[in-house]
Formats: structure tokens, sequence, C-alpha cells
């Protein structure tokens, strides 16, 4: 059988640092694929090397036979592939459906933009998706899952031949992502391959014909994925014993002989603001991890907005020990002890120009200040010290951060935040992106600031994550805390009646 | 982009060594600069005398200074229409104070408020221009447009539109003078430009700039007091401006509020360009915009010392910075 795609003995070097060196690929016409790999391992950039976002060193890569002259995205997408990257791509300040149109505008006679057929068929192919927005408002106004959503909308969109998804779920809920998987179902119904780059080892198992697996920028397998155990594929992937792994178990959050709660450090009372919070109430105490259940736009970002000093309070307070006046800026939040890290990583978190060292000590500028000057030697210690507990990959701390994997930037903004030692740092989907190996550090990492003292309040999209993470976890519905979960005990199942109990009985 | 095309078919099949058009883009004032050298060396009459390095030397320092300037606020994701306006102000300005009676008297003194009191009008703009931005979050084109158009009305208004001449050595000293037979503006230039550099480079003002402009929201969230970083950018390109429309004044013996600064923003702009400032923000190559300033008037120079018309070497400027902004985008791994 002919492949749809065949890229093989890839080779590609950034500055004399590769990245891949001997990387193959092989997708069937109509078949879901999957790449799995640890974070650097260059799944990427494999995929943008044929995309023509990058030129390749050697290797080969033919479309349906031939060989591809690909050599920017657009010519991709005439090809008929169609891509969401890691990194959304979109144009936040323009409307909905400027951004699942940019390009294919519908026209008029007159060969301007023919804005009624244009608005009309975005909302066609986001019904496909389940989703009613305003397609006139700001893409920016919604959230990144609506925005995930568009962006794969528009990609579908395309009439492609092949669809390919770098880490597409990762901002998505179960509900969000069953609706995806749905979508994905029925591209593969129409004969439409999918290339599908994937953390969540569980979700192959629900969409994938096959995987390829990488690591250190090669391809070291290719399976059928019915014919493997999550357990060997891991350890394909870290090139690790599978006994070795399963010994060392899979969430890094709980464990912890469970402290007696220390004191507080903030409590929030009936707090509402004008961006959809209404009525939220939580406390968070020294040593401990609490978390925001919900489902999208039940106001888990907004409350961690609020308690941040980003959105002024309409009615409640903020009882935030250690400091007593209001907070009203990010920068008065950091002075008292409270760090935010944020879930777009691409547009709220990182300074793409910047280096790793640069990037990782931004928020520390001014306790590393001494005469107006940064105090290089502490800096670099710091930040020496954070790569190696964190493993980041990267060639250097001077490496700008945009060269890095999307999990590895994601690790250096935690150690942004770690690096401050907070009293109270609120995690927005700390893990994205991070794979199976690197999130149990990660994890295991912030459990040890807890035990330490810190408090966490913890949104994850991940329920796993949330309920044996979290010593409490707090459940919110449009706007309103309406109930509280405490561990040990809180299973799954448990956390999701307690989200959908509330829906119900909201629907009814 | 077509050459793109090929290079990528080609790619992977010859190994051998192939021209790397990176170097080239990534170097390309240095390129610049050396093709201009040897066009002139081989056609320009005289232009390996002496006379012609002292002469452009003082002139290249004024665009250098705002240069300077310009690459800060264009850092922080900003631009500055106004420079050339406050050059004017400030070049208006002291003259009308050092011939006042009251200098006349103290002579010293009026030297020293000739000089300190332009900059702290030419700041007070900045602050201005700063504030529009960051606080009232006015695009800063728009911002610095006031300026740019009221400005020099400002500076006409303060001379009656006249011509002032003076005879003033300490003041022309500033541009006129020599050190080991070089200008002193000269000096001027490396000085101010490794005191900025080290400000980019050393301390948490110029960290938090370049945070600014490579990704705002990510540098308020880390707690970058991003408002007064803006404004601080505006505030010294300001300064610097008005400093350089002192030395146009020194130079000349001559204040003439329609002609000082004229234009000085599309140099200024163009040579952050040249020197590598990227439009968008974020970063703020110090020595390249000496580099693009000097660019910028060996061209004017080139093209003055031919024979060719003033306003052709507007063209020739613009065509400057459309091909460098060109070489930024056409970068590509
Ligand atoms: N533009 C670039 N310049 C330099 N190095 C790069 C660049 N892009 C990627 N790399 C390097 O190439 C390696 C592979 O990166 P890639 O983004 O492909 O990883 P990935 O498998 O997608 O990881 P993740 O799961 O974290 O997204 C990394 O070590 C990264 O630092
Ligand atoms: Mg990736």
């Amino acid at each position: 059988m002919q492949h749809l795609i065949e890229m093989s003995g890839i080779k590609k070097s950034f500055a004399g640092v590769v990245a891949l060196q001997n990387a193959n690929l092989h997708i069937a016409p109509g078949e879901v694929h999957a790449i799995i790999g640890q974070n650097g391992a260059g799944k990427s950039t494999l995929i943008k090397i044929l995309t023509g976002v990058y030129r390749r060193d050697a290797g080969e890569v033919t479309i349906n036979g031939t060989p591809s002259t690909v050599s920017t995205p657009r010519e991709a997408q005439d090809a008929g592939i169609a891509t969401i990257y890691q990194e959304l791509s979109l144009v936040p300040l323009r409307s909905v459906t400027e951004n699942v149109m940019m390009g294919y505008e519908p026209r008029t006679r007159f060969g301007t933009i023919d804005w009624k057929a244009a608005h009309k068929r975005t909302r066609e192919i986001l019904e496909r998706f389940g989703i009613d927005i305003d397609v006139k408002a700001q893409l920016g106004s919604y959230s990144t899952a609506i925005q995930q959503l568009v962006a794969i909308a528009r990609a579908v969109s395309l009439n492609a031949q092949l669809v390919i998804m770098d880490e597409a779920t990762s901002s998505l809920d179960d509900q969000e992502i069953e609706i995806l998987f749905s979508v994905v179902r029925e591209l593969k119904k129409e004969g439409v391959a999918v290339l599908y780059i994937s953390h969540f080892l569980d979700e192959l198992y629900q969409i994938c014909d096959r995987v390829t697996i990488m690591r250190d920028g090669q391809t070291v397998g290719q399976r059928v994925i019915s014919e493997t155990t999550k357990l060997g594929l891991i350890s394909e992937m870290l090139g690790r014993d599978p006994e070795e792994i399963e010994a060392a178990g899979m969430t890094g959050l709980g464990g912890g002989e469970k402290a007696e709660p220390g004191s507080s450090l903030f409590e929030a009372e009936n707090i509402s603001t004008a961006r959809g919070l209404k009525d939220v109430s939580l406390t968070l105490r020294k040593g401990e991890i609490v978390g925001l259940g919900g489902l999208l736009g039940s106001g888990r970002t907004e409350t961690a907005r609020a308690l941040f000093g980003l959105d002024g309070l309409k009615s409640g307070k903020i009882d935030a020990h250690g400091s007593s006046g209001q907070i009203g800026t990010p920068a008065e939040a950091i002075a008292a002890g409270v760090g935010f890290l944020t879930e777009d990583r691409k547009r709220e978190g990182i300074v793409p120009h910047m280096s790793v060292r640069e990037n990782m000590t931004l928020a520390l500028l001014p306790k590393l200040k001494t005469m107006g000057m940064v105090d290089r030697k502490r800096e670099t210690e710091l930040v020496e010290r954070f790569i190696k507990s964190l493993g980041i990959k990267t060639s250097g701390m001077e490496q700008p951060i945009r060269e890095l994997s999307g999990g590895n930037q994601q690790k250096v903004l935690l150690a942004r935040w770690l690096a401050l030692e907070p009293e109270v740092l609120i995690l927005d989907e700390p893990t994205r992106g991070v794979d199976v190996g690197a999130k149990f550090e990660i994890q295991s990492i912030i459990r040890e600031y807890v035990d330490k003292g810190l408090g966490v309040l913890l949104i994850s999209s991940e329920f796993e994550e949330l309920v044996e993470g979290a010593d409490r976890i707090v459940v919110l519905r449009d706007g309103f805390s309406i109930t509280e979960l405490e561990n040990p005990g809180v299973t799954e199942e448990a956390l999701i009646a307690a989200i959908a109990h509330h829906h119900e009985e909201a629907a009814a | 982009m077509t050459m793109d095309n090929n290079t990528v078919q080609n790619a992977p099949k010859s190994s051998g060594p192939k021209f790397d058009w990176s170097v080239v883009s990534r170097h390309g004032g240095v390129f610049a600069l050396i093709a201009i050298l040897l066009f002139n060396v081989l056609i320009t009459p005289n232009f390996l005398h002496p006379q012609t390095l002292f002469v452009n030397i003082s002139q290249v320092a004024t665009i250098a200074i705002v240069a300077v300037g310009m690459t800060l606020v264009i850092a922080t994701g900003g631009i500055d229409l106004s420079v050339g306006a406050i050059m004017a102000l400030s070049g208006a300005l002291a003259p009308l104070i050092f011939t006042s009676p009251f200098a006349e008297a103290n002579p010293e003194l009026g030297l020293a408020l000739s000089i300190i009191v332009p900059i702290i009008v030419a700041l007070a703009c900045g602050v201005f221009n700063g504030a529009l931005v960051s606080l009232l979050n006015v695009q800063p084109i728009v911002a610095t447009l006031i300026f740019f158009i009221s400005g020099r009305g400002i500076a006409l208004v303060l001379t009656n539109g006249n011509l002032q001449t003076f005879t003033n050595p300490a003041f022309s000293y500033l541009g006129t003078g020599k050190i080991l037979g070089f200008p002193f503006q000269g000096y001027l230039v490396v000085i101010i430009a490794i005191c900025v550099w080290w400000v980019m480079s050393y301390t948490v003002f110029g960290r938090q700039l370049l945070a600014v402009g490579g990704n705002e929201r990510a540098a308020e969230l880390s707690g970058v007091p991003v408002k007064r970083v803006k404004i601080g950018a505006y505030v010294i390109c300001a300064g610097l401006s008005g400093l350089a429309g002192l030395i146009v004044v020194a130079i000349n013996s001559a204040s003439d509020a329609a002609r000082i600064g004229n234009l000085m923003e599309l140099d200024a702009i163009a040579a952050a360009v040249v020197g590598g400032t990227l439009l968008q923000g974020g970063k703020a190559p110090i020595f390249g915009a000496i580099l693009g300033a000097v660019i910028i008037q060996l061209v004017k120079y080139t093209l003055l010392a031919n024979g060719v018309a003033d306003e052709v070497a507007l063209i020739a400027k613009a065509g400057i910075i459309v091909l460098a902004v060109y070489v930024q985008q056409a970068r590509k791994e």
C-alpha cells in the first residue's frame, strides 16, 4: 500500500544542536497515527519539517509517493496538510470568523471579502464541534479551550488529506475531548488521515491506529496500538525498564504523610468580579493543595485572576495574611508572596526572545537587584540549580526560550515561580504539555515545596491530577463555589458526580 | 521566497559546502558598510581624505545619539516620531538662554543653564509621550505625533521663526570641539552608547524593558512595572534627542527652528532597524544602532558627494528601511 506521507532519515540541527538525527514517519491514508516521546524528543520539529516551517538538513519526504516540494506552511496547506501547532498561532485581536477563514475568505463578485458568507460558513464549521459562539467577537475574548477548538475547526475545514494536531487536547476538558474524538473518527471515515501528538497515552488507545515512538531525535519504534501496553510504550519512550517505571508509581502530587493543615494563608469570602465570578469563597492554608474543580467557564481561571490582583473585586473580600493592603496588581501580589503560573504559556508566560535564564528570573528581578543592577552571580547559580532539579532540556541557560520544546518551556516557567519562594502559588494547568516522566517529577517537586509550607491553588482539567493531588477540592460552577470535597476519600467519580449533579440541577 | 524553494529541494542532496545566506542576513549591516566604503573608495573623489572622516563623524553623531534612544523605544514595541521636533525645541531654547541678559551677566551659569534647561524640557516631553502611551494606552505613533506636529511649532513661536545666530565658543564646543583631532561629539556618541548598552545589559531596568517589548502580558504578570518602564524609554529617547538638538545648533553656530532635526525620525528609525532592532520589540542592539547610523550617514554622504539630489537620497533611505525589514523577516531556520 502506498503511504500518504513518508519521511525517512530526517536530520535537523539548530545551530549545531541536534534535534533530529534519524527520524522516520510513515502515515497511511485515512489512519489515525500518533507520535509520542519525551519533551524535546523532536516531535514538533519533525512535523514542522513536514509542513515547511523548518528546512531539513537531510532525509527524504514524499507525499503520495512523489517527493515533497513543500517549503512554506501555506504550501503545506495547499498540498492538503492542515496543522494545529502546539503554540496556538491564531490572532487573538481578530474576530473568530477572520481567524477561521484567514487566507481562504469567500469573495464577492467585486473581489472584496463576503462577510455574510464568511460568518455563515464559520458558524457551520464550528457547529460540527458543538460550539455556539458569537463569530464576530474577538477570538481572544474566549477561553484557551475555545480558541483551541477554533484552531482545530479551521484546520479540519480546509479539506485536508492529513490533519496534524500537536498536543491539541492539552487545554480541553473531557467533554471537549469527546467532541474532538468524534470529529477525528468522522474524518477517518471520510478517508482523512490524522497525525496526533499527545502526552496522554490513554487517549491514544481510544482513537489511534498506529503510533511512532521517538526518543532523543530518533524514531525508536512504530507499533500498531492495539498490540501495545501503556507501560510498554512508556518504557520504550523513556528507554527504561518497565519494572523500574512500574515501581515508581504514576502521580507525584499525592503521597507525603498528611500534615495537619497550617495557619491560613488567605481567605476569599463571597468574591465576585466583572469577569464572571459571581460568588466564590475559599480558604487556603499553609502546606496544602486546594484544587479548583469544574467545567470550562465555571470560573476557575477567573478565581485565580482575582486572587492575583488582575481583576478588581466587585464585592466580597480577600484576607491575605501577610499583606494588609488590598492586592491590586501582579507586582503587589508577588511582593505579598503570591505566584501565578498562567495556563497560556505562549501569550502570558514566555518572553520568546529572552534566554532561559532571563525568563526564569523575570519575576525575581526585584529580589536580585543590588543598586539597580542584576546580581548575575546569584542569578546564574539559581538558574543552574533549577535547570538541574527540574531536568530542563536546553543547550544552556543562554538559549532563547522559544527554541525549547513546549514541555521544557513549561518547566522554565514553573521555575520562575518556585524561585520566588512564594507562600501561595496558583498553578493553572501546571503540567500541561509535560511528558509522563517529567509530569511525575514536577508533581513531586510541587509536593516537596508544599510539605515545606507552600500553599498551592491547583487548577487542572485532568481529574486524575486533581483527585490524587489536592487535599481539598472546591467545585465551581458558573462563577459560584458550590461545594467542597475533602481528601482522603475523593474519587474521580465523586468529583465528576459533584460537578455533574449540580449541572443537572441547574438544567432542571 | 522562490529562492527558498530551490534550497529546500536541493538541501538533502548537496552535502558539500553551500553558501549560507543566514550569515549575510545576520551581519547584513557589516556587509552593507563594507560595500558602501568600497564603493566610495572607488568612486567618490577625496574619500580617503581625513577631512571626509571628520565631517562624517561630526554629522553622524546626532543621528547615532537619537538612534540609541529610538532603539530603546522600539524595543518596548513603540516608536517615537517626535525626536526631530524635540531636537528643534531644545535647539531653539539654548541660544535664547545664553544670549539672554542674565546669561551675559553670568556666563558660566548661563552656559550651564543653556544646556540643562533644554534637556529638562526634552525630558518633560518624553514624560508626556510615555504617559500617553502607557497610562492612556494611546498608540505610540499617534501619541508621539502630537509633539511631531506641535514641538517644532512651539520652537518657531519661541524664536518668532527667526534664524538665531550667535558666537559662543564655549557652547559651540559641543559641535566643533576636537580632542586628539577628532570631533568632540564622536567621543560623546561612544560614551553614550557604552552607558546605554551597560544599562540594557546589566540593570534591572534594561532587563525589564526588553521583557516588556518581548511580551508585555507576560512581563506584567511577572510583576514588571510595565508603565514605568515604558515611560522610562520615552524619557531617555527624548533626553537624547534634546542633546542632539544642542549639538546641531552648536555645529552651525546658528539655530533655525524650522530645520533642526528635520526628518530625524526617519534617519533614527532607519538606523535602528538597519542595526537589527525588531520593530515588534524585544531587542535593543545598541551598537547595531550606531552601525546603522553610520550606514545612513554614509549613504547620505555618498549621494551628496556624487551630486545626487536630496529627494533621491530620501528615496534611497526609504529603500534601506524596506530592505532591512525584509532581511529581518526573511530569516528562516
Ligand atoms: N528553533 C529552534 N532552535 C533551536 N533548538 C530548537 C528549536 N526548535 C526546537 N529545538 C530543539 O529541538 C529539540 C526538539 O524539540 P521539539 O519541540 O521538537 O520537541 P517535542 O518532542 O515537540 O517536545 P514537547 O513534548 O516538549 O513539545 C529540543 O531539544 C529543542 O530545544
Ligand atoms: Mg512539541
